[in-house]
């Protein structure tokens, strides 16, 4: 693993380019070794558990339907979740920013007097930056999923959303266990996840408060539903006596009902399986006779630029999100660069959508541009956001005079750039005047031969292009003229 | 907290389009079309545009070719520039004004025509019915030519392998592979042969190949590695885009391979050529 690509945990405030860091990881073959057979493999999985391409588009389609349904009519669900959460007994926070959000959960850690919190993996924690703030204020987070934990060990953040050490192979994660552990080196994952298993089992009963995400928040009977496979979910939402819950505002579904085909979208979308090794649904703090469950549930329903997206029509679908992490598997670009050169926690295509919201254009101007705008990830995702369109309308927000209209994203015209519009105004002039065209196709073809041999950066890659001796329109008409 | 949601506008979440009945064709095959030729094969592959007419007129139809045209607009519009895409897609639009088939010659200028002018247009009702109309009778080449024109192709070429490639517009927006694949198919002696990760981007993707050139740059060095790797002896493809993006790799590299558009090797290979 190259050193250069670590995103240290101490700052992410600052990242370097996105184009820096892209080349970086473009020369590291270890590193694009190992993510194109995770994403081969991947691939292949979905594929098999969706082979029926009729029901794969019906169930997007469904997938589709509910997460709209759902956004249409969200203040309303997400009171109605408060209410219902509240009568089951847990504890509902709101927060607009992830400074709250972690203020929230230090001020319930602080209550308890808590030293170490336990974490089922949640990306909304990653937003928070949870580790670093809380660990700077005495309390320890300790990750408790498997690939989250081995990152931690590593001083890394996750490369994907839901595989967070896919970027590792195995003899990366045996030299880690080896030098962190004192283990003996080896490369059997089993035995490496024996080991892991052992060391944070203890953890388990050590920790204070168990911290977890939420894949769906119920609002008609106030449910929060998690999925996971290594049973840490259950064992971080189960025994510590306090669970705080973090999440999206824009996770929460109707009804129990919606949840069965978005359940099966999302672990089919994202491992092939047709449902996960372990599906808690979470409906309260332990009742007087029951034996055990925490003593006190929180949940934390965090906005962080979410309602920035919100507002839009065509930006909303954002939000459908499940986070299954299919159009990172299938996109080209993510596919050779890994999850670490967005340098943000959301990589990948819906990373480039959703980021613009969570941290503002001026801090990611270049993740919307960072598609060939090939449509995998529309294709794939299972509740059908138009991906590749949104990406479109963000670098169209991008190149917006700063000084246009009223701002209805942060960091809107973040690249615009006077001299690129004055050459699309050229191109423009140039493609409707048949006249102005006619001129500039004639020399083009007449000198063409003298096209220059560098072309800026596409001549890095392939030789420049020569105009043909004749245009297609003096071809054709020439050709079109002679006939009878 | 309802004060989050104080800017959105009511009930504005939209749904995905329901899914796409199969495009039906006309029973009748028309006796006159249209050329829309494309900015790049315009400058760069006009061989491509010549080769398609010849194809079309072997067909027994009266091509057009609008003098006018340009470019349907796509660089901008994918580059976030979309006043600019607008001014020129509406400078196409006025050009094809019988109710004759327009063809193109490349899968992902025929998918903004089909799908994306009612975008750009969305807020012009009249516009619209003229662009839908238009979208309506856009063919992709290889698509008119199998489903329109219902062409039978005699073979008179040498055995000869080939690997076909598509770009990805086309292939989402068009299903230009499959029209590809079975116009080859009707070839007796060409082999098309798979290559590995066919159906994953070149690199292309317009502007991004010159904002992105080190990400396009390991794209398109990994398609022309598995396009050598295929064993075919040609690279085909019905998208100019493409082609420029391969053949230029191909010959920074210094290969033997090299692509060639999918009109002029059917042309040739049905004894079009000399």
């Amino acid at each position: 693993m190259n050193e250069m690509l670590k995103i240290p945990l101490t700052d992410l405030s600052d990242p370097p380019p996105f184009k820096a860091r892209a080349r970086q990881a473009l020369g590291d073959d270890q590193l694009r070794r190992n993510f194109r057979t995770a994403m081969d493999s991947l691939m292949t999985k979905r594929l098999a558990s969706l082979s029926d391409a009729d029901e794969r588009e019906r169930l997007r389609e469904l997938g589709n339907r509910i997460r709209a349904r759902a956004l249409s009519k969200l203040p309303k669900l997400l009171e109605r979740l408060e209410a219902n959460l509240t009568r089951n007994g847990v504890q509902v926070h709101w927060a607009e920013t992830t400074a709250e959000a972690n203020a929230i959960v230090q001020r319930i850690a602080e209550r308890h007097e808590a030293k170490l919190l336990i974490k089922g993996k949640s990306m909304v924690s990653e937003e928070m930056d949870m580790n670093l703030v809380l660990g700077a204020q005495g309390i320890d987070c300790l990750e408790s999923d498997m690939g989250e934990y081995i990152i931690q060990l590593a001083g890394e953040k996750p490369s994907h959303i839901i595989m967070p050490a896919i970027h590792l192979n195995r003899q990366q994660v045996g030299t880690l266990f080896h030098e962190h552990l004192g283990e003996p080196y080896t490369t059997d994952v089993d035995e490496l996840i024996q080991t892991g298993r052992r060391v944070l089992r203890q953890k388990f009963f050590e920790a204070d408060i168990g911290i977890s995400g939420v894949n769906f928040a119920v609002a008609e009977t106030g449910t929060l539903l998690l999925v996971e496979n290594e049973g840490n979910g259950r064992m971080s939402t189960t025994v510590p006596p306090v669970h705080i819950a973090v999440t999206g505002i824009e996770k929460v579904v109707e009804n129990l009902r919606d949840v069965v085909p978005l359940l099966s979208l999302l672990t089919r979308s994202a491992l092939g399986q047709p449902i996960t090794t372990y599906v808690n649904l979470i409906s309260g703090p332990r009742k007087a006779e029951e034996l055990d469950g925490p003593r006190e549930v929180h949940l934390v329903l965090l906005d962080n630029g979410r309602s920035q997206a919100f507002a839009d029509s065509e930006l909303r679908q954002t939000l459908n999100c499940i986070r299954c992490g299919a159009c990172m598997n299938h996109c080209p670009v993510y596919t050779r660069i890994g999850g670490h050169a967005y340098g943000e926690v959301y990589p990948g295509p819906i990373g480039a959508i959703i980021t613009p919201h969570l941290v503002g254009l001026e801090r990611a101007p270049d993740h919307p541009s960072a598609s060939s705008l090939c449509g995998a990830c529309g294709e794939v995702c299972p509740v059908k956001i138009p991906i590749p369109a949104l990406l479109r309308r963000l670098r169209e927000e991008n190149v917006k005079a700063p000084t246009a209209e009223p701002h209805l994203l942060r960091g809107q015209g973040s690249k615009f750039s006077a001299r690129e519009r004055w050459t699309w105004h050229a191109w423009q002039n140039l493609y409707t005047s048949p006249l102005l065209y006619r001129g500039f196709s004639y020399l083009a073809t007449r000198f063409g031969r003298f096209t220059p041999g560098q072309l800026g950066p596409w001549t890095e890659h392939h030789s420049a292009p020569r105009p043909a001796p004749l245009s297609l329109h003096e071809l054709a008409r020439d050709h079109l003229e002679q006939r009878p | 907290m309802t004060e989050l949601f104080h800017n959105a506008a009511p009930n504005a979440t939209r749904t995905a389009p329901p899914l796409a009945a199969p495009r039906s064709y006309p029973q009748e095959k028309p006796t006159q079309v249209y050329l829309f030729g494309t900015c790049v094969v315009d400058l760069f592959y006009p061989a491509a545009g010549m080769d398609s007419i010849r194809l079309l007129e072997r067909e027994g139809l009266r091509v057009h070719f609008p003098q006018a045209q340009s470019c349907c607009g796509q660089p901008a519009y994918t580059s976030g520039y979309t006043e600019e895409a607008r001014a020129v897609a509406r400078a196409q639009l006025a050009l094809f004004a019988e109710p004759w088939p327009v063809v193109v010659p490349s899968g992902s200028c025929a998918g903004m025509l089909r799908h994306h002018y009612a975008e750009l247009f969305a807020d012009e009702p009249e516009t619209l019915r003229l662009v839908q109309n238009l979208a309506e009778r856009t063919y992709e080449l290889a698509e008119f030519l199998l489903h329109v024109c219902r062409v039978d192709y005699q073979d008179h070429g040498a055995p000869t392998k080939v690997a076909l490639h598509t770009s990805c517009s086309a292939r989402r927006e068009m299903q230009t592979h499959l029209h590809g694949r079975a116009l080859l198919g009707q070839l007796e002696a060409v082999e098309r042969v798979d290559h590995d990760h066919e159906s994953e981007c070149c690199g292309f993707g317009g502007t991004f190949s010159v904002r992105m050139p080190d990400i396009s740059g390991a794209m398109v060095a990994d398609k022309t590695r598995a396009l050598q790797d295929s064993g075919a002896a040609q690279v085909l493809t019905a998208d100019c885009g493409c082609l420029m993006n391969i053949n230029g790799a191909l010959e920074k590299q210094r290969a033997a391979l090299r692509g060639e558009h999918l009109a002029s090797f059917l042309w040739r290979r049905i004894g079009g050529a000399a």
